[in-house]
C-alpha cells in the first residue's frame, strides 16, 4: 500500500510550509524548504512505484538538481545578507516593500 | 512623383540629421532650412491641386501595408486637409525662428538649458506627424498618426516646459490616449462589422447601415475628436499642457494638433455615420454653445496670459464644432476656414506672449503693465493679435467666424444666437488683458523691455501679413474649401436651406 | 410715395475710381504705422494728403452724380468677392453715401488739418494720424458699402479706430479704460447687427442692398419688426443712444479732434446712417419705427439733462452731441418725411459740432489742457477768433434763426409734431434745453470774471488750427438755409430713400418754431442769470437731486456696474472656480481615486518574506480547493 507513504509526505510537507511561516532565521526556512522539496520528492516516487513507470522518479532527479542549484544560491545571498545586515532574520530583510 | 510622402520624408530625415550635427547653432540653421524647403514644396503641391476636379482625393499614393487585415500605407489631399496641411507647413518655420532661444538656456529668465538639437529634431518629426494625420486615407494609418503624434508633443512638454511640466505632459497624454483608445476600438470596429476587408477611407463611407451600431462607432470617434479638439467639458488639458508647454510647441499644440480632432469630425464622424451624426447633432451643438461661452468667461477670469489664450481657444473649437454639426455649406466652409485661421491667429498670440514671458520671466498678467510705451511695436503686434481672436472684420478670424454663424443661423438660430454673444464676451477678454499687459503706467519691471529684434520681427510678420490678406481676401482659401465642404455634405445628405423670400431672380447673388 | 431708383452698375468714370476714397486714407495708415520712427517729420503732412485727396475723389464723384439724370443716380461699383456665393466686395454711390463721403472727407480734413497744431508737441503725432486716417477710410467703407457685410467690415473698422484713439494716451488708465468701454459697449450694438444680417441673409437669401430692399414687402410682418429693432440695437451701440450711450461720456478721454471726429463727421452718424439706408426695412414695420423714434426722443432728453449739469465742456458737448443724434434717430423714425430732414441735420451738426469741439479743443490748448469750465470764465477778449467762431455754433446749434441748425432742427421738430403730437412737444423741450446748456457753456467759458489756475496763459491758438474754426463756422451758418429752402435736399436724396407724398413747404413762424424759439429764449435767459451775471463758483456746489442725477449721466453707468458688471464679475469668479474645481476637479478626482486605491493596495507589499509565504499557501490552498470541487462535480 501506498497510502502511509503518501500521508508521510503530506506530513513532512506540511511541517516544512509551517517551518517556513512561522521561523525566522533564514538559515531554518530555507531548510524547511527543502523538506518541502523532499516531500514532494516522496510523492513522486510513491506514485512511480504505484502506477508502476518511471516518470515520478525522473522527476525527483529533476527536483534534487534544481534544490541542490538553489541552495547553492540561497546559501550565497543568505550569507551576503548576513555579512551587510549581520542577522540572518528574514524580517530584516524587508526592503522590497511598497 | 510621390509628393505627400516627399513632404513627409524630408522633414524625418531632417530631424535625423539635425540630431546629428555637432553645433547647436547648425542644428537650428538645418531645423529651418528642411521646414522651408518642405514649405516650398508644400507650396509647388498646392499650386498644382485642383479644387474643382472630379477626383477628391489628389496627389493619393495608395500600397499594402498589413495585406492580411487590409491596412494601406494611403495617402491624398482634398481641400480640407491640403489648407490644413498648409497651415502646418507654414506655422512650423515660424515656431522654430521663435524658439531659436528656447532651449538655450541663455537670457536672464530663460528656462535651463536643455538638448536644443532634440527639440528642433522633435519638432521636425512632428510636422511629418502633422502632414501624415491630414492627408491620410486609411482609418488605420490615420489612427497610427493621432497616436504617434502625442509622443514628440509628451517629450516637448515633459522636457522643455515650465515648472509644471511634467504633470501637464502626463495629463495631456493620458487625457489623449483615453480617447484614442476609444477610437481604436471603434476602428477594429468599423472594419470587422463594414466586411469590406479594408480600412481604406472611400471604400467605407456608407459601409455601416445599422443605426445602433453607427451610433456606438461615432461615439468612439466623436470621444477621441472631441477630446483631442478639446470640447467642453473634455477640455481641462489644454490650458495645463499650453500653459506648461513652451510657446512653440504650444502654437503647433493649440494651432495644428487641436485641429485633428475637428477635422476628424468633419471626415470621419460625418462622412462614416451620417445617421448617428445627425441624431447627435442637437447634444453636440449644445456641448459647442456652452463651450463658447464658458470658455470665453472662463478665459475673462484667467491671471495667467497662456492659460487665458488656451481658454479663448476653447471657445473658438466651440465655433468650429458648432460649423462642422450645423452641416449646412456656409457652416462646414466657414468651420474649415476657422481651423486655419485659428492657428494663425492663436498662433500669433502665443508667440508673442512666450516674447514677453521670455523678457519678464513670468507668465502672471499682472506683473506687466504699460509694455506698449516702451515695446510700442510688441505690444501693437500683440493687439492684432488679439484682435484677430476676438474677431474683428478685415482680419481673418471674422469670415471664418461669420460664416459658422450664419450657416448655423439657417437652420438653429437660438444656438447661433447664443453663440454671437460670445463676440461681447471675445472683446471683454481680448481687450482687458490689452489694457492690463500693456497700458498704463509702465511697470517697474518692463521698463527695460526691449522691443521686438529682427528675428522676432520676422516671425510675427509673415502671420500677421496672413491674417490681414485672408481677412480681406478670402476667397482663394474659400475656392478650395468649398468643393471639399460641399462634397462631404452631400455624402451626409443634409437638406440645404431655402430663404424664406424668394427672389425673382434666382436666389444668392 | 416715390420709392428709390433701382442700383445701376457702374465701372467708368470717377465713379469707376470711387474705391480709392477708401483706399487712400487706409493707404496712408499702414504707411505711417509701418514706417516707424522714420516718417515722424512729414508723416501728419502725408496723413492730411492722403485725406485732402480723398475729399477730391469725393467731391468729384459728387459732380458726376450730379450730371446723370435722377433715375440713374444711384450707382453700384464691384470690387472683388468677398465671401463667394454671399457677399461681395462693392460700392454703391448714390446721394445718401456721397452725402456722408463729402461730410466724411470734408469735415474730416478740416480736423486733420487742425490735429497738426493741436498734436504738434505730442510724441506720437505720427501713429495719431495714422489712426485718423483709419478712421477716416472705416467709415468710408461703412458709408459707401453696397452690401450689409462689406457695411459691417467698415462698422467694426470704425469701432476699432475710436478703440486707438480714444485710449491713444494709453498711459492714463483712465484712457484705457474709456477706450475698452466703447468699443466693448459698442460689441453690443454689433451683436444686434450680426444678427440683423443673420436675419436679413436667411430671409432673402442675399445681403445686398440692391436685392433686399426690393423684396422687403414680402417678407412677413414679424421678421421685418425684429430686423429692424436688431438693426436699432446696432445704431443705438454705435450712435450712443439708450440704452448704450454709456460710452460716449468716457470717450473723452481721447485727444480732442478725436472726439471732433468721432461726434461731427463719423462713428455716432453711423447709426443714423444705418436706420436710413434700411428704411426699406423700417417702413414695413411701424413697431419698429416707433421704438425707433421713442429711443430718439428719449435720448435727445437724456443727453440734454446731462449736458446741462457738466462742468467739463467736453463732457458737456459730449452730452449735446447725444442729444442732436437722438433728433436725428426722431426723424429717422418717422420715414421718408423725416429722412431729409435727419440727414441734413446731421450734415449741419457736423460742421457746428466739429466747429464747437475743435473751438474746445483750442480753448484747452490755450488754458494748459484744463477742461473745467469752471476754471475759465472772461476768455472772449484773449482768444477772439477761438470764442466768436464758438458762438456762431453755439448759434447755429440752439438753433438761433437763419443759421444752419434752425433750418434742420425745426424741420425735424416740425415733422415730428405732424406724425406725433407728444413726440413732437417732447423735442420741442428738448431744444429749450438746448438753449440752456449751450449758453450755459458760452457763459462760463468766455464771459464773466476770470477763474484761471494760477499758471495759466490763455493765448489764440496757430492759424493751423483757427483756420478750419473758421471754414466751420461758415458752414454752420449757411448750410441749413442751404439744404432745406426749397426742399432742395429732400429732392436730391430722393433716388435714394425716396420721397414723402407730399413734400414740406418751410414755413417761418409756425406755432412748433415759435414754441421752440420762446422755449430756447427763456433757457438762455435762465442761463445767462446763473452763469452770465452771477459768479460762478470754482468748487461745484452740491446742487439738487436734478443736478446730481445728471452729472451722474443719469446714473447710466451705476445701472450697468450693478446690473451687468457685478454679476458678469461674479458669474467669471464662478466659472473659473467651476472649471479648476469641478470639471478639471472631476477629473483629477478620478486620477486621485486610481492613485489612491492604488496605494492602498500597496500596502499589502509589505516586504516581509513570511507573509508572502502565507498567501502562497492561501493561494495554492484555494485553487487546489476549486480544482477538487471542480473535479468532484
Amino acid at each position: 500500500m501506498t497510502t502511509h507513504y503518501l500521508v508521510l509526505s503530506a506530513l513532512l510537507f506540511a511541517i516544512g510550509a509551517v517551518g517556513v511561516l512561522v521561523r525566522r532565521n533564514a538559515i531554518v526556512v530555507f531548510m524547511c524548504v527543502e523538506l518541502m522539496l523532499n516531500a514532494c520528492n516522496l510523492a513522486f516516487v510513491t506514485f512511480a512505484r504505484q502506477h508502476g513507470n518511471l516518470d515520478g522518479q525522473i522527476i525527483a532527479f529533476f527536483v534534487m538538481v534544481v534544490a541542490a542549484a538553489e541552495v547553492v544560491i540561497g546559501l550565497a545571498i543568505i550569507v551576503m545578507i548576513f555579512r551587510t545586515r549581520r542577522s540572518a532574520s528574514v524580517d530584516d530583510a524587508n526592503l522590497l516593500k511598497y | 512623383m510621390p509628393w505627400l510622402s516627399t513632404l513627409m520624408a524630408v522633414p524625418v530625415l531632417g530631424a535625423v540629421g539635425v540630431s546629428l550635427v555637432k553645433s547647436d547653432k547648425l542644428a537650428k540653421q538645418l531645423a529651418l532650412a528642411i521646414s522651408l524647403v518642405v514649405l516650398v514644396l508644400t507650396g509647388v503641391l498646392a499650386a498644382q491641386f485642383n479644387p474643382t476636379s472630379g477626383t477628391r482625393f489628389q496627389f493619393a499614393e495608395v500600397y499594402d501595408w498589413i495585406p492580411r487585415f487590409g491596412v494601406h500605407y494611403g495617402v491624398g489631399v482634398d481641400g480640407i486637409a491640403l489648407v490644413l496641411i498648409a497651415l502646418s507647413v507654414v506655422l512650423v518655420p515660424i515656431v522654430i525662428l521663435a524658439s531659436w532661444h528656447d532651449a538655450d538656456g541663455t537670457g536672464a529668465n530663460a528656462p535651463p538649458k536643455r538638448s536644443v538639437k532634440t527639440y528642433f529634431a522633435l519638432l521636425l518629426v512632428l510636422e511629418a506627424m502633422m502632414i501624415g494625420v491630414f492627408a491620410s486615407t486609411d482609418v488605420f494609418l490615420f489612427y497610427v498618426f493621432f497616436e504617434a503624434m502625442l509622443i514628440p508633443m509628451y517629450f516637448m512638454i515633459g522636457s522643455y516646459g515650465g515648472a509644471q511640466r511634467s504633470y501637464a505632459a502626463v495629463k495631456f497624454l493620458l487625457y489623449s490616449l483615453f480617447g484614442g483608445l476609444l477610437m481604436l476600438v471603434a476602428v477594429i470596429a468599423l472594419y470587422v462589422i463594414a466586411e469590406k476587408g479594408t480600412f481604406m477611407f472611400p471604400e467605407l463611407i456608407g459601409a455601416i447601415q445599422d443605426p445602433t451600431t453607427q451610433k456606438w462607432l461615432f461615439a468612439g470617434f466623436f470621444i477621441a475628436f472631441a477630446v483631442k479638439a478639446p470640447l467642453w467639458p473634455f477640455h481641462t488639458w489644454l490650458p495645463d499642457a499650453a500653459a506648461q508647454a513652451p510657446a512653440g510647441a504650444a502654437v503647433l499644440l493649440v494651432g495644428v494638433l487641436d485641429k485633428v480632432g475637428t477635422y476628424g469630425m468633419l471626415r470621419f464622424c460625418l462622412e462614416l455615420f451620417p445617421d448617428a451624426s445627425k441624431f447627435f447633432t442637437p447634444l453636440v451643438i449644445v456641448l459647442s454653445v456652452v463651450g463658447i461661452i464658458y470658455g470665453a468667461i472662463v478665459a475673462i477670469g484667467q491671471t495667467d496670459i497662456k492659460r487665458l489664450i488656451a481658454y479663448t481657444s476653447i471657445s473658438h473649437f466651440g465655433f468650429i464644432a458648432m460649423g462642422v454639426f450645423a452641416m449646412t455649406a456656409n457652416a462646414g466652409a466657414g468651420a474649415t476656414l476657422y481651423m486655419v485661421n485659428h492657428g494663425f491667429s492663436t498662433g500669433s498670440l502665443f508667440l508673442i506672449a512666450g516674447f514677453l514671458i521670455y523678457r519678464r520671466g513670468s507668465s502672471q498678467i499682472a506683473d506687466y503693465g504699460g509694455v506698449q510705451k516702451v515695446a510700442p511695436v510688441l505690444a501693437g503686434t500683440f493687439l492684432i493679435a488679439g484682435l484677430s481672436s476676438l474677431s474683428l472684420p478685415g482680419l481673418s478670424s471674422f469670415v471664418s467666424e461669420f460664416m459658422v454663424l450664419i450657416g448655423t443661423y439657417e437652420i438653429h438660430p437660438v444656438p447661433a444666437i447664443i453663440a454671437t454673444t460670445g463676440v461681447i464676451l471675445a472683446a471683454v477678454y481680448v481687450l482687458w488683458m490689452y489694457q492690463r499687459m500693456m497700458t498704463g503706467p509702465t511697470a517697474e519691471s518692463v521698463k527695460l523691455f526691449p522691443d521686438l529684434d529682427i528675428r522676432e520681427k520676422w516671425v510675427v510678420a509673415p502671420l500677421i501679413a496672413v491674417i490681414i490678406a485672408v481677412g480681406f481676401f478670402p476667397k482663394p482659401l474659400l475656392d478650395v474649401i468649398n468643393p471639399a465642404v460641399d462634397k462631404t455634405l452631400s455624402t451626409v445628405q443634409v437638406d440645404q436651406f431655402t430663404p424664406a423670400v424668394a427672389d425673382k431672380k434666382g436666389a444668392g447673388q | 410715395m416715390q420709392s428709390p431708383v433701382e442700383i445701376i452698375p457702374h465701372s467708368s468714370g470717377v465713379v469707376g475710381v470711387s474705391w480709392l476714397m477708401i483706399v487712400l486714407p487706409l493707404l496712408g495708415a499702414a504707411i505711417l504705422l509701418l514706417s516707424g520712427r522714420r516718417t515722424d517729420r512729414w508723416g501728419h503732412f502725408l496723413g492730411v494728403a492722403m485725406v485732402l485727396a480723398s475729399f477730391v475723389v469725393a467731391v468729384a464723384s459728387f459732380v458726376e452724380l450730379l450730371g446723370l439724370p435722377e433715375d440713374q443716380r444711384r450707382m453700384g461699383v464691384a470690387l472683388y468677392q468677398f465671401i463667394p456665393g454671399m457677399a461681395d466686395m462693392g460700392l454703391l454711390i448714390d446721394p445718401l453715401s456721397i452725402s456722408f463721403a463729402l461730410l466724411i472727407t470734408g469735415v474730416g480734413s478740416l480736423i486733420h488739418i487742425y490735429s497738426i497744431g493741436y498734436m504738434s508737441h505730442d510724441p506720437d503725432r505720427r501713429r495719431f494720424f495714422a489712426y485718423l486716417n483709419l478712421f477716416v477710410a472705416a467709415m468710408l467703407l461703412l458709408v459707401l458699402a453696397d452690401n450689409y457685410v462689406a457695411l459691417f467690415i467698415g462698422w467694426e473698422g470704425v469701432g476699432l479706430a475710436s478703440y486707438l484713439l480714444i485710449g491713444f494716451w494709453q498711459h492714463k488708465p483712465s484712457a484705457a479704460a474709456a477706450a475698452k468701454k466703447a468699443f466693448i459697449v459698442n460689441r453690443v450694438g454689433d451683436f444686434g447687427l450680426l444678427i440683423a444680417i443673420f436675419t436679413i441673409w436667411t430671409t432673402f437669401g442675399s445681403v445686398a442692398f440692391a436685392k433686399v430692399f426690393p423684396l422687403a414687402g414680402e417678407a412677413s410682418n414679424g421678421t421685418m419688426t425684429a430686423v429692424g429693432l436688431l438693426l436699432l440695437l446696432g445704431a443705438c451701440g454705435k450712435s450712443a443712444q439708450l440704452p448704450l450711450q454709456s460710452w460716449l461720456l468716457d470717450a473723452m478721454e481721447g485727444p480732442t479732434p478725436v472726439s471732433a471726429l468721432i461726434h461731427a463727421a463719423t462713428m455716432v452718424t453711423a447709426g443714423v446712417y444705418l436706420i436710413v439706408r434700411s428704411g426699406a426695412f423700417f417702413e414695413v414695420a411701424p413697431t419698429a419705427q416707433l421704438v425707433v423714434t421713442i429711443v430718439g426722443v428719449a435720448t435727445l432728453l437724456a443727453g440734454a439733462i446731462i449736458g446741462s449739469a457738466k462742468d467739463d465742456i467736453k463732457k458737456g458737448l459730449a452730452g449735446s452731441t447725444m442729444s442732436q443724434i437722438g433728433y436725428m434717430m426722431l426723424a429717422a423714425g418717422i420715414g421718408p418725411a423725416g429722412y431729409a430732414f435727419a440727414i441734413a441735420h446731421l450734415i449741419t451738426h457736423g460742421f457746428f459740432k466739429a466747429n464747437l469741439f475743435l473751438g474746445a479743443g483750442s480753448v484747452m490748448h490755450g488754458m494748459n489742457d484744463e477742461v473745467d469750465m469752471r476754471r475759465y470764465g472772461g476768455l472772449f477778449p484773449v482768444m477772439r477768433i477761438t470764442a466768436i467762431t464758438f458762438i456762431i455754433g453755439y448759434l447755429a446749434i440752439i438753433g438761433f434763426p437763419l443759421l444752419s441748425g434752425y433750418f434742420t432742427k425745426d424741420g425735424i421738430i416740425e415733422t415730428a409734431m405732424e406724425h406725433n403730437q407728444i413726440l413732437g412737444w417732447l423735442a420741442v423741450l428738448g431744444a429749450g434745453l438746448t438753449g440752456f446748456y449751450m449758453s450755459r457753456m458760452v457763459f462760463m467759458t468766455f464771459f464773466g470774471k476770470k477763474r484761471w489756475a494760477d499758471d495759466a496763459h490763455p493765448h489764440e491758438s496757430p492759424a493751423v488750427m483757427t483756420v478750419p474754426l473758421i471754414l466751420l463756422s461758415i458752414g454752420s451758418i449757411f448750410l441749413g438755409a442751404f439744404l432745406i429752402l426749397g426742399n432742395r435736399f429732400m429732392k436730391f436724396l430722393a433716388p435714394a430713400v425716396g420721397l414723402p407724398e407730399e413734400l414740406p413747404v418751410f414755413h417761418f413762424g409756425s406755432t412748433a418754431g415759435l414754441a421752440t424759439l420762446a422755449l430756447v429764449a427763456v433757457g438762455a435767459v435762465f442761463a445767462w442769470f446763473r452763469y452770465g451775471a452771477a459768479d460762478v463758483p470754482e468748487v461745484a456746489p452740491r446742487g439738487s437731486f436734478l443736478t446730481t442725477f445728471a452729472r451722474r449721466d443719469l446714473y447710466g453707468d451705476a445701472l450697468n456696474e450693478t446690473l451687468l458688471m457685478r454679476p458678469g464679475q461674479w458669474l467669471t469668479r464662478f466659472a473659473v472656480f467651476f472649471d479648476n474645481r469641478g470639471v478639471d476637479g472631476l477629473v483629477n478626482g478620478l486620477a486621485a481615486t486610481i492613485g489612491g486605491t492604488s496605494g492602498r493596495l500597496r500596502r499589502i507589499q509589505t516586504g516581509y518574506v513570511r507573509s508572502y509565504a502565507l498567501s502562497i499557501l492561501f493561494g495554492a490552498a484555494v485553487v487546489v480547493g476549486a480544482l477538487l470541487y471542480v473535479g468532484n462535480m
